[in-house]
């Protein structure tokens, strides 16, 4: 057989191990989804469950920044605004206007995707990661303080309180629905995201954030690419705010600030952003970390700022790379 | 000279003031990024700490002498730390990927701003002033706040400093050249390493400085790390990476746009200074002093 | 018939007059060298040509059109490559995803979100691949490789986009005698079979003359001489900037 023509994909699929790893774990994994919620709030308490929503929303948010830090190479350090953004519209028009549910959840990712062009459209604009940090803090600082501030929109520091969940999603008796409901959300974004990923436009991306200027002489013109990338990103971000505000039937401007964006960011790096389930990775750990080691929850800034330096500083990868790195050299070696 | 003088006369010195504290602040944060390439996100951590300090000083020696002492003590106490902070953390990083060394500096902030709180707890502080501090000055007719003058003549002197350095000394000449040729310094013979700590270490004393200079005027609490630093950065921005006259320039605009904004629109004049960075941003991405750019990618 | 033609280019970076007034002419399938001392201006020369930076003076023609002020991705559009002398490939991207990137960019599926990239223009990206004898570490990522292969993957990226001239910076700079004459035979093979039209620089005497069918001296950003191989050998002049006030047979 002539190696030199052999497809990229064909190869992929033939490799043995990695053939026979598939359907099981998938659909072990599926039933897990499914059984999990049952288990979790008979067996053991709703808490548990409540927290586990909790994990789907941000590996729904950390995944789909991912695609503007890990693929996009541009370091947003102000993606909550996209969040609180899709939380507070979705929030506001249920509590404020009255508005049928199904507008209002479509109503909170779009508004996060306009407030992201507008974002974008300074910050794409230049090459440089000043700039491009610059513009993403102050947007989200801008947004913390106009929520802090309009009170007569916002509610000001008290936040949007009480939200009327939408009957079919209620957690007055149980959070199972919610949570079912969050899952078929998250795991139809995340495929969009994944398609996404392993599209022209995704190889495109990884190769402008590689090197720009070789893009731009094969001919790329680097903005749109940032640009889409961005506005994706916080689209999905708005969708994870709308889950957010069924979750906690509150929102506060505290989800528009400088820490609640560090958080994502570092979910990110921890679990690997140069993976496409390393967020999701770096999400579970760091949400079941600061639940369960409530202890440093005291501490937990300082914390999160020395997990990030130490992973910067000694295990740039991330959790996902070093996992991926011993799975591979686990298969090659046999 | 009416009302609406006076309002003018004290807004345009306040606004001084402000731009004064900005461009101390963005000066420090723009020459470590020219030399250097390093974004500092933590620069704002080291103004925190700068304030916090001064508190603890006025509060350990009591008195004007205090007060004296925490402009003397706190820079270089911030100094110090800076010198450490890119020792032990910052070397390490500077051969790895730009956003490395991003997200190093990001997880500093929220190391300091945990360990601030750890050892200040969460109460709001105040720095009182000497009572030849406190009051106002007559000049020109008008009655100002003698503080603001004072933190406008610590701007100016700093400006002062700045120039005799940046243009008089060798130092200053490999500071000017390694902002437009990083190769260069290297290539001099002169160790990397050396220069780039010890400009981080002259921006975090700026950074103490500012800190120790704004702790009377406002309440110091937990949020002031975050509440400059966008501001910061778009001043940098605005006068042109690197460019320390930039950083001057833009600090002013920022500060004049503050102080005359709130009497126009109160709500929405924080940011007017970000629209401008937006405008520039656009039309003229280097910056007001900054070169146009070569390259047209 | 001209192919790129250049008219009283000037270009200064501060005091330092980088290129001082440069015609030149390459005509279309020809293989074009540029030499000079390290410092004349040929680098600066290239990234005017393909539009990386904005001359002072003077103006480029393309294919007949006045290109003097066009971006560097609409040049690439109209047909011309470009590789840099300090190689620029995607690192971490597989060398033929490095390949593959190009030519899905050039087939216009680029702003395609949702095919699977793996399954597309595979077999364009592996002929070229082949063509630049690097098929056989296809699925290696692209930081690995020597120097050498570098230089040969960028030639495949660059070649990706289906160019009509090549502008190459140095593609032999840093290579061992063995590897300058393979890349030497690969460029003419290239340019051959792809009826490509070649520009490149280059400081080697014996690498230029081994394949250049016209050679343009440079110095202190001005062109000195011009002409045939066997013109510039004779010429006095080049001899004295290159060799001193020695003759070299």
């Amino acid at each position: 057989m002539n190696t030199e023509t052999m497809n990229p994909a064909r190869e992929e699929k033939e490799h043995p191990k990695k053939k026979g790893v598939r359907w099981p774990v998938w659909s072990t994994l599926g039933l897990l989804l499914v059984l999990l919620p049952f288990i979790l709030e008979k067996g053991v308490s709703s808490y548990y469950l409540f927290l586990t929503v909790k994990v789907l929303i941000w590996v729904l948010f950390a995944t789909s920044f991912n695609l503007v830090l890990g693929y996009g190479g541009m370091m947003s350090l102000g993606h909550a605004a996209f969040f609180g953004i899709g939380a507070y519209t979705c929030a506001l028009l249920l509590v404020k206007a009255s508005c049928p549910p199904v507008l209002a959840m479509l109503a909170g990712p779009l508004a996060a995707a306009i407030a992201g062009m507008i974002a974008a459209f300074f910050s794409v604009r230049v090459q440089g990661a000043f700039y491009f940090a610059t513009i993403t803090i102050a947007f989200c600082q801008l947004a913390y303080t106009a929520a802090f501030k309009w009170r007569s929109l916002t509610f000001g520091d008290d936040g949007v309180q009480g939200i009327p969940v939408p009957a079919f999603i209620s957690t007055e008796a149980s959070y199972i629905n919610l949570y079912f409901f969050a899952l078929a959300v998250t795991v139809l974004c995340l495929y969009v995201v994944w398609r996404i990923v392993k599209s022209p436009y995704g190889l495109l991306l990884r190769a402008l954030k590689e090197d720009p200027v070789r893009a731009t002489f094969i001919g790329m013109k680097g903005q749109q690419y940032r640009f889409i990338a961005f506005v994706t990103s916080a689209f999905f971000a708005g969708i994870a705010g709308v889950l957010y505000a069924f979750l906690e039937t509150s929102v506060a401007p505290d989800i528009l600030s400088w820490t609640f964006s560090g958080e994502v960011v570092l979910m990110s790096v921890l679990g690997g952003m140069n993976l496409f389930l390393g967020p999701a990775v770096g999400a579970a750990i760091m949400i079941l970390l600061s639940s369960f080691v409530t202890s440093y929850m005291k501490y937990w800034l300082f914390t999160m700022g020395t997990i990030l330096i130490l992973i910067v500083l000694f295990c740039p990868k991330g959790v996902g790379g070093l996992v991926l790195d011993k799975y591979r050299a686990w298969t090659k070696g046999e | 000279m009416t009302a609406f003088d006076s309002l003018l006369f004290a807004q345009f010195v306040s606004g001084l003031s402000r731009a004064m504290i900005l461009f101390i602040m963005a000066s420090g944060l723009t020459l470590v990024f020219g030399v250097a390439r390093v974004i500092n996100f933590a620069h704002g951590s080291f103004y925190m700490v700068g304030a916090y300090l001064a508190y603890t000083s006025t509060f350990l020696l009591a008195g004007p002498f205090g007060f004296w002492a925490a402009f003397l003590i706190v820079p270089i106490l911030t100094s110090i730390l800076g010198g450490v902070v890119e020792v032990a953390l910052l070397r390490r990083i500077y051969e790895k990927e730009h956003l490395l060394q991003m997200l190093l500096t990001f997880g500093l902030v929220f190391v300091f701003s945990d360990a601030v709180r750890m050892i200040w707890g969460v109460d709001l502080r105040m720095v009182s002033l000497p009572s030849y501090m406190a009051g106002s000055v007559n000049l020109l007719g008008h009655q100002f706040p003698a503080y603001h003058l004072f933190i406008i003549s610590l701007g100016g002197a700093i400006a002062i400093v700045m120039w005799l350095m940046l243009n008089r000394t060798k130092f200053g000449k490999l500071i000017r050249g390694a902002a437009e040729h990083r190769e260069m310094v290297g290539l001099l013979g002169y160790p990397a390493n050396r220069l780039f700590t010890i400009v981080f270490m002259m921006a975090t004393f700026l950074g103490g400085l500012a800190g120790a200079a704004i702790a009377p005027a406002v309440r110091i609490s937990l949020g002031m790390d975050t509440e400059i630093i966008a501001e910061c950065f778009t001043v940098a921005i605005i006068g042109g990476l690197g460019n320390v006259w930039g950083a001057l320039l833009g600090a002013l605009i920022a500060g004049m746009m503050y102080s005359f904004g709130i009497l126009v629109l109160p709500n929405y004049a924080m940011a007017f200074i970000f629209i401008l960075g937006g405008i520039i941003i656009v039309v003229r991405p280097n910056g007001l002093l900054g070169k146009s750019s070569q390259i047209k990618v | 018939m001209a192919l790129l033609e250049i008219k009283g280019l000037r270009k200064s970076f501060g005091g330092v007059k980088a290129v001082a007034g440069v015609d030149l002419q390459v005509t279309r399938g020809q293989i074009h060298g540029i030499i000079g001392p390290n410092g004349a201006g040929k680098s600066t020369l290239f990234n005017l040509i393909s539009g990386y930076y904005r001359c002072d003076e003077g103006s480029i023609f393309f294919k007949d059109k006045e290109i003097t002020r066009y971006r560097p991705q609409t040049l690439v559009k109209m047909g011309m490559g470009r590789s840099f002398q300090v190689t620029k490939i995607f690192p971490r991207l597989t060398v033929f995803e490095n390949v593959q990137a190009a030519v899905l960019f050039s087939k216009g599926y680029g702003l395609n979100l949702f095919s699977d990239a793996r399954r597309l223009v595979v077999d364009p990206a592996e002929e070229i691949l082949s063509m630049v004898r690097l098929s056989g570490r296809a699925h290696e990522l692209s930081g690995v490789l020597a120097a050498g292969d570098r230089k040969r993957l960028e030639l495949g990226i660059t070649l990706a986009s289906n160019p009509d001239l090549l502008l190459l910076d140095e593609p032999t700079c840093g290579m061992s005698p063995l590897e300058t004459n393979e890349t030497i035979d690969l460029i003419r093979k290239i340019s051959m079979e792809k009826a490509l039209t070649v520009l490149f620089t280059e400081h080697k005497m014996d690498m230029v003359f081994g394949i250049a069918a016209y050679i343009t001296v440079m110095n202190f950003g001005a062109v000195i001489a011009a002409g045939t191989p066997a013109e510039i050998k004779a010429n006095d002049r080049v001899q004295k900037v290159y060799f001193g006030e020695g003759h070299v047979a």
